[in-house]
This record gives structure tokens, C-alpha cells and sequence, in this order.
């Protein structure tokens, strides 16, 4: 927050006139008929996307010449706000004349940059970048249809923001490159979360399948733990998170631990994870002969703490539950 | 025709006559009301006038106490605020409060603080026609462990009202707290405290031909109360800071005109409504949303299938028209209007949802005007529209 956030309501002020003048003049609306497709090496592809109780849903009309993959024609019908017709608009003059495979590389980014009235001022606000997302699925769409195949064997990468158009590959590597710590820190690195908003957590305007608060939690885990096995020591096992310590613990246990227990017969469960002060107890319960054996919470108790004390530090006890 | 405001809900011109008044205490009579002096003195009685005006309006007796402050919100986060955290996390005994699942977000969203801070909060469902009833409340009211109810008069995205007379002494009855944000009921059908045994009570004078940024807050007789704003003695300590006085003598007058035209909003702004929505049902596919006779006479609610709603709220910007739009597409957040949501309706029919609120300077060829161009814009969007 800031001052430009402090007044709000503008929506319509921030549209650039290339997108007002379309949306009030779209001149790439319309249908291709199949009269127009009659002919040798010619094929019309009709394709859906969205829905209107999803608030947005376009279809878009194709006139292919078949002999060299070349859209002669394109056309799209919008039911959305004024934002999502003019980027049907572009998306429609943006396909003709290109080969279906140049028209697949056409992202939301670059109907957003056709959009512009200038190089450094965005066509439209953040949270409207959402509006041109569909276009890149409907194009998509219909090259699936030319080509015979399904969407999914188009797809080249996992994507995480569909505004920004930022991979899953990209978060992760950023996250790991950077030491990056937070969300925001992820939207200043690649602008991913930056627009609609909705990948940063679940209960957004979309539901998605991957989440940035996730992401970043399971790849900070991901390299606590490497941290760990690459220093041998866990010298720093208090900063770790719960998730990493409990990883932590949970690997000691299978190197150093259960193989002895194994060998009588016995076995042993961790419960839970405390810290208690300045210490780490870990709580613990016996399984199969140890869960009669009465040196159980003696001798074989301070041989658990003793290995753990000697991976984790002096810091920590175990305890039966 | 120039321009056309059908977006009395959000916000209201201010009277002519407030304003010219309002003026002689800007510039001529600018005294601190608190002042000793000659120039505090000739505000007061101004004041004091406008006080009467403000109690005679809403009918309340001179026992109970009307708060100015700087608006509705400000006077509905007062009383839930007050029970948050006087009865709530002071005493710690009853729990809970109940809300409607339809209020504006300055109930909801103190509901949601307080309920960050550990309160209870049920919001109550409305029934088919968008309404919280009498039974629903009693359905879901357990008094012992009930810190306060609060049910708005009359919903701004709809303009349905509520049974709050029923409500109000159903809670008496049970020694619960009642308070109702009346934002958008005054001014437009009647609204008296003798009536309606409500405890508390929020308004603001924009939403009746006042100034923007004064309202008020109905505190009954015996109803306990802390500020929200401490620190001066204005208001008999209940709301510090130095009033708006302008505003409150604009609000006065306001208050008085919007009472004495009462039954020309409930005629004749009736009769225009009616002929705009008529004229609506009368394009093909269009669905108004809640029973006319349930509504306030001003607000109509239309879903205009196969056009979004901030499309059409921009073809109808174009024309001058003025209206506004629940729509995702529209807000900040991209969230859809909660109003929608809890009356459980089609999705498609809240993203083509367009909100027309008249007031009495609405004038007959404007709504003649705005008849005309809604069917060619509904009629250019639908072409363009993959749904129709």
C-alpha cells in the first residue's frame, strides 16, 4: 500500500485507448461460415473456451489453407467484460497470416503488448491480465483441433501464473538461485502472483493447480534437507522447519536406529516433535519386542538420544510417550 | 441528453438546499462548536436544529442518543467494535453474534476481524426471495450465548428489505442486542424508532441527498456504549473529535426533506422504477432479481443474459448512463459480489448483473432516455456475445 492504492475505483481510467477504441469497435467479431471454407485446401476450426458462469467465454474461427498451415482468417465471439473483447480482438489479427505453429507461440503477454498505446504503459490494470489468459487457451484449442491432437500434447511446460506466464521450472529454480523467502519476493523475481492474484493461495478468482505458497514451502524443505545431508551435520536443525526437522529426525532414524532394533525383533514409531525451551525432545513409542523388552526405556533409550545428539547437537533428548 | 445517475445506491446528489446552507457554515459561520466565544455560539443552535431534525426523522425520543460521526461505517464498526471488545474478549461470556449473510462490507468485514479475534460469528442464510426471515433467525439465535444481532434494513445490491421490526422485538424479547444498518432505508421507505424497538441503529446522509463523510448512530436509551474515537468530550463523550459541522447541519436539513418527500420516493420514484423495470422485462431474456414488492422503491437488480455486466456497464457509460456492476470483472479483487453468492444464484446470472437505483430527482424522460439506449447496447453486446 501506497499512495497510488489509497484511491481506488480506477478500472476504466487505466485501460489504454488501443483497448477502449476496440471495445467499443471490434472489427475481428463475427463468425467464419462453412460456405467460406468450401474449396480445395481449406479448413474451418471452430473453438470454444471458458463459460459464461465463469464470467468469460470466447470462441474463435479459423479459416486455414491446408496446403501450408496458413490462417487466412480469423474471427472470435466474446461473452466478457470490454477488456476480454478487445483481446479477442487482437488475438484474431494476431493469427492471420501466420502458420497455426507461429499462431500457437502467440502468449496472453503479447496480446497485452498489442494492446499498448505506448512501449512502458501497460494496456490494462494487473488484476485485467487474467482477462487475456483465455485467448492463449482458445488459440491453443484450435490448433489442437487442426493438428488432430489433444491441448495437453501442446503443452511444452507446467505453468504456475497464467497471467504472467511463469513456469513451474522458473518459480522453483528462482526460489533455490535467489534464496528467495517469501511470496513477494517470488512476484518481484518473475512478476508470478503479480496480476489476478489467484496462484498465490487457494480461494482465489481461480482455482489452480499449483500454488506459490506451496511451492515455496515444499522447496524451502526441500532445501533444508540438502543443506543437512551436504554439511553431514545439522548444526543448524533449530532454524529448520518443522517439516525438515521431522525429515531430519525421521532419516536418523532409519540409518542409525531402526536397523538395531530390527535385529530383535523390535521396532519404534516417532510421535511428535516438541521443542521444550531450548531443547528438541523427541517423543517416541516402541513397537513389536521392544514395546515389552524391559531395557527398552533404558539402555535403548539413551542409545536413540545418544544418536541424536551426535547428528543433531547436545540440545536434544528423546522420551517415551 | 446529457448525463443520466442511476446509481442512488452508491452515492446521492446533494440537495440544493442542504448545500446552499451548508455554505453559510463553511465560510461565514466556521466556529468550533465547543468554543465559548461568539463564533462557537452561532453554531450551536444551528445544531441543535439540525438534532431535531435528525430525532423527529427517525421518530427517536430525546432518552436516546443519535452520535454524529463520519459515516455509516464508521458507526457500525462503533457497535461492533464496543461488543468485540467490552463483552466479547472483556467478559468473555457470550461468544458469538449473528449478521446476515448479505451485509455490506462494513458489517462483514468487522464480522470477519472479530472473528480473527476469536468471536463467533454466524452469518444467517436468506430464503428463496434473498430475505433473512423472523424464523431464520430463530433458527439459528441461542440468547445466552448471543453478544448482539445485527441485520441490515435494506440490501444496497438488491434494495430488499428485511422483517427488522420482527427481528428487533424477537431480540428484546430475549434480552439480545439489536442493531440494524439502515444505510438504505432512509430516505426511501419509513423508518421509525417507536415502531421498530431496534438498540442501535447506523446511517449516513450521502445515501439521502446529504454531504458525503457525516452520519449517524442511534444509540436507544439503557443500550451501552464506548466510543470507537476516544479522546475529546464532543458528543457526550461518546464520539471525540471536533463534528463536522457543515455537514451535520447538511444532514439535518437532509434528513427533514428526505422524511417530508417520503411519499413521493414511495409514488412516484415507485412508478419511474416500475416503468424502467417494465420496460427491461420487456427485452428478451432478462431476469430481475428479488420481488418487486419486496424491494425499496428505487432498486432494481437485472441480469441480462449473454452480457457481462461491466460491458455493459461501459456501452452504458458511453450513453452517459450511469449504473454499477457486482460483477468479478469489475472489483479489485476479482471476487464476486457476496450479496449474489449467499442468495445461491446462477453464476452466469451474477457476471451479467447490472444494479439501476433512482432517487426522487429522477426524471421521467430520463428514464425514457435510458430505456432507449439499454436495448441497443444489450443489442450490440449480444452480438458480439459467443452466448447469444
Amino acid at each position: 500500500m501506497a499512495k497510488k492504492d489509497l484511491i481506488g475505483g480506477k478500472l476504466w481510467e487505466t485501460y489504454s485507448n488501443n483497448v477502449i477504441e476496440r471495445m467499443n469497435n471490434p472489427s475481428f467479431f463475427g463468425e467464419i461460415s462453412e460456405e467460406e471454407a468450401l474449396g480445395k485446401e481449406r479448413q474451418l476450426i471452430i473453438a470454444d473456451w471458458g463459460a459464461e458462469s465463469c464470467g468469460d467465454a470466447v470462441r474463435l474461427y479459423w479459416l486455414v489453407d491446408t496446403s501450408n498451415d496458413t490462417i487466412l482468417k480469423a474471427r472470435f465471439k466474446t461473452f466478457g467484460c470490454g477488456t476480454a473483447i478487445a483481446s479477442s480482438d487482437v488475438m484474431a489479427e494476431l493469427c492471420m497470416g501466420k502458420t497455426v505453429d507461429e499462431a500457437l507461440k502467440i502468449t496472453n503477454l503479447d496480446v497485452e503488448k498489442a494492446l499498448r498505446d505506448s512501449e512502458d504503459q501497460a494496456a490494462i490494470p494487473p488484476q485485467k491480465m487474467h482477462c487475456s489468459v483465455m485467448f492463449y487457451y482458445v488459440n491453443k484449442k484450435a490448433a489442437s483441433l487442426y493438428k488432430g491432437v489433444e491441448m495437453e500434447d501442446l503443452e511444452e511446460e507446467e505453468i504456475v501464473c497464467e497471467c504472467a506466464r511463469v513456469s513451474l521450472k522458473t518459480v522453483k529454480d528462482v526460489i533455490r538461485i535467489n534464496d528467495l523467502k517469501s511470496v513477494e519476493e517470488i512476484t518481484r523475481y518473475t512478476k508470478a502472483g503479480a496480476f489476478c492474484a489467484s496462484c498465490i493461495r487457494p480461494g482465489g478468482h481461480e482455482k489452480r493447480k499449483y500454488y506459490l505458497e506451496d511451492i515455496l514451502a515444499e522447496v524451502r524443505a526441500e532445501m533444508d534437507r540438502e543443506q543437512i545431508q551436504a554439511s553431514g551435520s545439522l548444526e543448524n536443525f533449530k532454524e529448520m522447519s518443522p517439516i525438515a526437522q521431522y525429515k531430519a529426525i525421521e532419516e536418523i532414524f532409519a540409518e542409525k536406529i531402526k536397523p538395531i532394533l530390527h535385529r530383535d525383533g523390535g521396532d519404534v514409531e516417532i510421535m511428535d516433535i516438541k521443542k521444550e525451551g531450548e531443547e528438541v525432545v523427541v517423543f517416541i513409542r516402541y513397537l513389536g519386542g521392544c514395546a515389552t523388552c524391559a531395557a527398552a526405556g533404558t539402555g535403548t533409550l539413551s542409545m536413540i538420544g545418544q544418536a541424536l545428539k551426535e547428528t543433531v547437537g547436545p540440545d536434544i533428548t528423546v522420551r517415551m510417550i | 441528453m446529457e448525463r443520466v445517475y442511476l446509481d442512488n445506491n452508491a452515492t446521492t446528489m446533494v440537495d440544493p438546499q442542504v448545500s446552499a446552507l451548508m455554505k453559510e457554515y463553511e465560510t461565514k459561520k466556521y466556529g468550533n462548536p465547543n468554543s465559548l466565544h461568539s463564533f462557537g455560539m452561532e453554531v450551536r443552535q444551528p445544531m441543535e436544529k439540525a438534532l431535531d431534525q435528525l430525532y423527529k426523522g427517525l421518530n427517536a425520543s430525546d432518552e436516546d442518543n443519535i452520535i454524529i460521526n463520519g459515516c455509516a461505517t464508521e458507526g457500525n464498526n462503533t457497535v461492533l467494535k464496543y461488543y468485540l471488545f467490552d463483552r466479547i474478549l472483556r467478559e468473555g461470556q457470550k461468544k458469538k453474534i449473528l449478521i446476515s449473510s448479505v451485509e455490506h462490507p462494513s458489517v462483514f468485514n468487522t464480522a470477519k476481524y472479530m472473528e480473527k479475534m476469536g468471536t463467533e460469528v454466524i452469518a444467517l442464510p436468506v430464503n428463496e426471495d434473498g430475505i433473512v426471515t423472523l424464523e431464520i433467525l430463530k433458527e439459528y439465535l441461542i440468547p445466552e450465548e448471543t453478544a448482539l444481532v445485527s441485520v441490515m434494513w435494506a440490501n444496497n445490491e438488491t434494495g430488499l428489505i428485511f422483517p427488522v421490526k420482527e427481528m428487533a422485538e424477537y431480540c428484546r424479547k430475549n434480552h439480545v442486542p439489536f442493531h440494524t444498518d439502515a444505510v438504505q432505508a432512509i430516505g426511501k421507505i419509513p423508518v421509525d424508532l417507536r415502531d421498530v424497538p431496534a438498540d442501535y441503529l447506523t446511517f449516513s446522509a450521502h445515501k439521502f441527498h446529504g454531504p458525503k463523510g457525516v452520519g449517524g448512530l442511534f444509540v436507544r436509551k439503557g443500550a451501552p456504549m464506548e466510543p470507537l474515537l476516544h479522546g475529546g468530550e464532543q458528543m457526550g463523550n461518546l464520539r471525540a473529535g471536533t463534528v463536522n459541522v457543515p455537514g451535520f447541519i447538511g444532514m439535518g436539513l437532509a434528513m427533514e426533506l428526505a422524511v417530508s418527500q417520503l411519499d413521493r420516493e414511495l409514488t412516484q420514484v415507485r412508478a419511474l422504477r416500475d416503468r424502467l423495470e417494465d420496460a427491461m422485462s420487456g427485452l428478451p431474456d432478462v431476469t430481475i432479481l428479488g420481488k418487486r414488492d419486496l424491494r425499496t422503491p428505487n432498486t432494481i437488480l437485472a441480469s441480462f443474459k449473454g452480457v457481462e455486466g461491466e460491458a455493459l456497464a461501459w456501452e452504458l457509460n458511453k450513453f452517459g448512463v450511469a449504473v454499477s456492476t457486482g460483477s468479478a470483472c469489475a472489483s479489485e479483487s476479482l471476487e464476486t459480489d457476496h450479496t449474489l453468492v449467499a442468495m445461491n444464484i446462477d453464476p452466469s446470472l451474477s457476471h451479467t448483473a447490472l444494479r439501476f437505483s433512482l432517487s426522487r430527482f429522477t426524471r421521467d424522460e430520463e428514464i425514457s432516455y435510458v430505456i432507449e439506449v439499454l436495448g441497443k447496447s444489450v443489442e450490440r453486446l449480444r452480438k458480439i456475445s459467443i452466448d447469444y
